[in-house]
């Protein structure tokens, strides 16, 4: 981890960076309440895929979302390594399900490329745009859209 | 000024509690209470309110409470007398007086057209008297209130006496805001007279030392003066002098005290000395910070003071709740713990937690009861209704209550405003008739709705009743077959016909009055009950009327629940719901179709639904053996639903899942069990309504495929 990277000024940003279907994503460390180790959650009926469950976060029930399964990349099995990051999008709290946490990057705000427009528009609307690292990049999500189009009726 | 925001929200707090006693009034003065107390509780609060709003410059506001106050003026010098019509007119009066309020509290518009109606009305009254002669109703020619003065009459001198009685500060007055209200009057010079004041060892913080010389240059005559102490009267000394001649020094004759000290001119200046000297105002205001006095207290000369209330920020409220919560939780998660462990350890630590689960429980309801707060309000509120709906319809209607003093959750009487609200104007629009055919029936004119408040076994159960009609079922189903709500071959029993209200996109009114039938059917009414964690049922009867009940927990945050597992996931189901727990013999189950079953209770069959397979649940064997809760649900009467296991019963703290993710159908909520694990809490009437829904969807294809068939 890079933890000791000096602040430089105020246009600098500060992501985390996790891998999700063996795909590197960051999310700002302000959106992060807490990063948390994998636990069984308990399911919720009627359910779309990519939401596992919800979880007992100190009282507070919160519902966790498998990000792989949000991106479309298949479903995150899983396991004790896994964590789930607690973040605040929209007034609530969520837990993301990704595979491990990597690292945190510090870039210029100005460092975050829009996404190439190649993508298909549901790939546009998961993330935000891509930051570079060296040779890899990484892909900057959108919290909003993941919770999007979920309070489902089913009847 | 950042404080005239909140000033303003107390003014319309205040307000409340005085519309509140002039309703109360009105409706004892309606039940032959006639005596000049009663009178002159409604004049106060009245007039409390006029004073209010000409502080805010709400001038409609006062006009109109002037003309009312006006009335009770007349009232109280017998030169009116009560009458029924009279009555009748007050309480539009009265009713329109919260609307002006609303409407200045929201600043909003109110109806000019009704607003101007009532005012004539209120003036025929006050024509009727010839005493007064018609000048005098311009809306601001009578007033006495100090805001506005349209002729500048000769200035006038004041000498005032103010002793304050230790009553005074116990009541929550304060000096310093009745000289800086007779400041406003005019030219105020004011003299503190300390005389009274003992060495500093002496003191005791809660008597009263103080007396005020006080010389006021107005324009305003004795009566304006005077109102400012309205509220204070009886609790102090007080004399009020006109002296001629301006200028002059009057406080030779009136200041016997030696010690006497020339105060500064302005009653601020009034302030500080105040709380130089002794710091006695100020001393009162904390002690008695929160409490609220409400106006009938502060006047001291109601026989029966209200009891003090607390005015608390609702969110903290919420906070003690939900901390509340985690607490029996915590407790269940002990007692968990606990259990496992070995027999010696276990017997000293279990008495121990014994007692903290009861302290628990204590605090629970304690903090519960701070929410609590009785339906008179909200019935008064109903009332007002169902005046305004029998008038709006041209029919007599009387409205009863009873068990206005029953406690209920505030969230929940919140949330009965609405359902409330149109189930009143149903019952006075469609439930009671027309004096005509009510006559003709050999009914009285009037007709009575009924609304009832009570307690019985934990949960609130409110009923709302009429004499009118009642349903008329053949009409219903008539009207539920023609809009494909149920097929039209289909045999139903009464209940049934009577739930048909019920169903989204029902509404009998056959034209849309402009009272109910807004396109907000009964479906909406019950889901408002339902989403309260409540249930609705009707009887009815022809020719003696309906009653609708509502049966609501006393709470939202806490409930009694069945811990039960569904395909390997705990959950729970309301107890409130549940008939009984069966263990059924194979030969008591049938199965109707490939899908369907049936369990037959003592002779009886009832459909039962297979929860997991409702919640999309996989399940391993699906040949398993299972139990079966019986439950009853306010549409679909009595259904069996099938689960794996049932444990045992247990209180729990209700979580939103709402708020947190959203609505799932067949769960009304979650909550976390002694393990620190979620469990879903089940909702069996919407359970219960994915099956029927796909049902009636079969039903009514198989109505299509007839009407196919026979084209």
């Amino acid at each position: 981890m890079q933890a000791n990277e000096v602040m430089t000024n105020d246009t600098n940003m500060e992501f985390v960076a996790f891998s999700v279907a063996g795909l590197k994503h960051c999310l700002e460390i302000r959106k992060i309440l807490e990063i948390r180790r994998w636990s069984p959650v308990t399911a919720l009926p009627h359910a779309p895929a990519e939401v596992l469950g919800v979880m007992n976060l100190r009282g507070a029930v919160i519902p966790i979302y498998d990000l792989a399964a949000r991106f479309g990349l298949g479903k995150t099995q899983p396991n004790e390594r896994n964590v789930v990051i607690v973040c605040a999008v929209g007034g609530k709290s969520i837990g993301l399900l990704v595979e491990a946490v990597s690292e945190i990057i510090s870039i210029e705000s100005d460092a975050i490329q829009p996404t190439p427009d190649v993508q298909s528009a549901a790939t546009k609307d998961c993330i935000f745009g891509v930051i570079s690292i060296g040779e890899k990049m990484a892909r900057v999500i959108n919290l909003e859209f993941i919770i999007a189009d979920h309070a489902v009726e089913v009847a | 000024m950042s404080q005239s925001n909140s000033i303003r929200d107390t003014f319309f707090e205040e307000c409340q509690d005085l519309l509140e006693a002039l309703d109360e009034g009105l409706n004892q003065i309606d039940e032959g209470e006639r005596d000049s107390e009663v009178v002159n509780a409604v004049f106060r609060a009245v007039h409390s309110i006029k004073g209010g709003a000409g502080a805010f410059g709400l001038t409609e506001l006062v006009a109109f409470a002037h003309t009312y106050e006006t009335i009770f003026d007349e009232i109280r010098s017998d030169k009116l007398a009560l009458e029924a019509p009279l009555i009748k007119t007050l309480f539009r009066g009265a009713d329109h007086l919260v609307q002006l309020v609303e409407a200045a509290r929201a600043e909003t518009s109110y109806d000019e057209s009704i607003h101007n109606a009532i005012l004539e009305d209120l003036n025929e009254y006050l024509e009727d008297t010839g005493e007064e002669e018609e000048v005098e109703f311009e809306p601001m020619a009578l007033d006495f209130s100090a805001s506005i003065d349209v002729i500048e009459p000769l200035a006038s001198v004041f000498s005032i006496n103010f002793a304050p009685h230790e009553a005074l500060y116990k009541n929550g007055h304060d000096p310093v805001f009745l000289i800086r209200a007779l400041g406003e009057l005019g030219n105020l010079n004011t003299r503190l007279d300390h005389a009274d004041l003992p060495e500093i060892d002496k003191l005791d913080t809660t008597d009263a030392y103080l007396k005020w010389s006080i010389s006021l240059e107005t324009t305003n005559d004795e009566s304006a003066v005077r109102e400012v102490f309205e509220f204070v009267e009886g609790l102090c000394d007080l004399t009020i002098d006109q002296v001629q001649d301006t200028g002059e020094q009057i406080f030779q004759e009136n200041t016997p005290s030696v010690v006497s000290e020339e105060l500064s001119q302005t009653s601020n200046a009034a302030n500080d000395q105040d709380t130089d000297l002794n710091s006695q105002a100020q001393k009162k205001e904390e002690n008695i910070s929160g409490i609220d006095p409400t106006p009938e207290q502060a006047t001291g000369i109601k026989t029966k003071p209200p009891a003090p209330s607390l005015r608390v920020d609702p969110d903290r409220v919420d906070r003690l709740i939900n901390t509340v919560g985690e607490l029996i939780i915590n407790q269940s998660m002990m007692a968990q713990r606990v259990s496992q462990l070995g027999q010696e350890q276990r017997r000293d630590i279990e008495n121990d937690l014994e007692d903290y689960k009861l302290l628990a429980r204590d605090i629970q309801e304690g903090v519960m009861a701070i929410r609590a707060q009785p339906v008179k309000p909200l019935f008064r509120r109903m009332a007002r209704i169902a005046r305004e709906a029998a008038h709006a319809t041209e029919k007599l209607v009387r409205f009863d209550t009873s068990g206005e003093n029953t406690e209920v959750d505030k969230t929940v009487i919140e949330g009965l405003v609405d359902p409330l609200t149109h189930m009143i104007r149903n019952a006075v629009d469609h439930g009671v008739e027309t004096p005509e055919i009510r006559k003709a029936a050999g009914k009285d004119e009037i007709g009575v709705i009924q609304i009832s408040a009570s307690h019985r076994s934990g949960s609130v159960y409110i009923e709302i009743n009429d004499d009118g009609a009642g349903l008329n079922r053949s009409k219903i189903f008539d009207i539920a077959a023609k809009k494909g709500l149920v097929s039209p071959t289909a045999e139903l029993t009464e209940s049934e016909i009577d739930n048909l209200l019920f169903l989204p996109g029902f509404s009998t009114a056959s034209e849309v009055s402009n009272l109910s039938g807004r396109g907000v059917g009964m479906d909406v009414v019950k889901n408002a009950v339902i989403s309260l964690g409540g249930r609705t049922s009707i009887a009815s009867k022809t020719g003696h009327g309906t009653t609708f009940s509502i049966v609501l927990p006393l709470t939202l945050a806490v409930m009694d629940g069945m811990v039960i597992t569904v395909a390997d996931q705990t959950m729970v189901v309301p107890i409130a719901s549940i008939v009984e727990t069966i263990r059924a013999k194979p030969n008591e189950l049938q199965n109707l179709d490939a899908e369907g079953r049936l369990l037959s209770i003592r002779g009886n069959f009832v459909p039962v639904i297979d929860v997991a397979k409702r919640l999309n649940i996989a399940v391993d064997c699906p040949e398993r053996e299972q139990v079966y809760l019986l439950v009853e649900t306010v549409a679909f009467g009595q259904t069996a639903l099938a689960v794996d296991a049932i444990h045992d019963q247990r209180q729990v703290v209700v979580k939103s899942l709402e708020a947190a993710y959203g609505r799932v159908p067949g769960i009304s909520a979650a909550t976390i069990l002694g393990d620190g694990k979620i469990a879903m809490i089940l909702d069996p009437e919407s359970i219960v309504q994915i099956a029927e829904a796909t049902r009636s969807n079969e039903i009514r294809l198989a109505a299509k495929e007839l009407e196919y068939a026979s084209e």
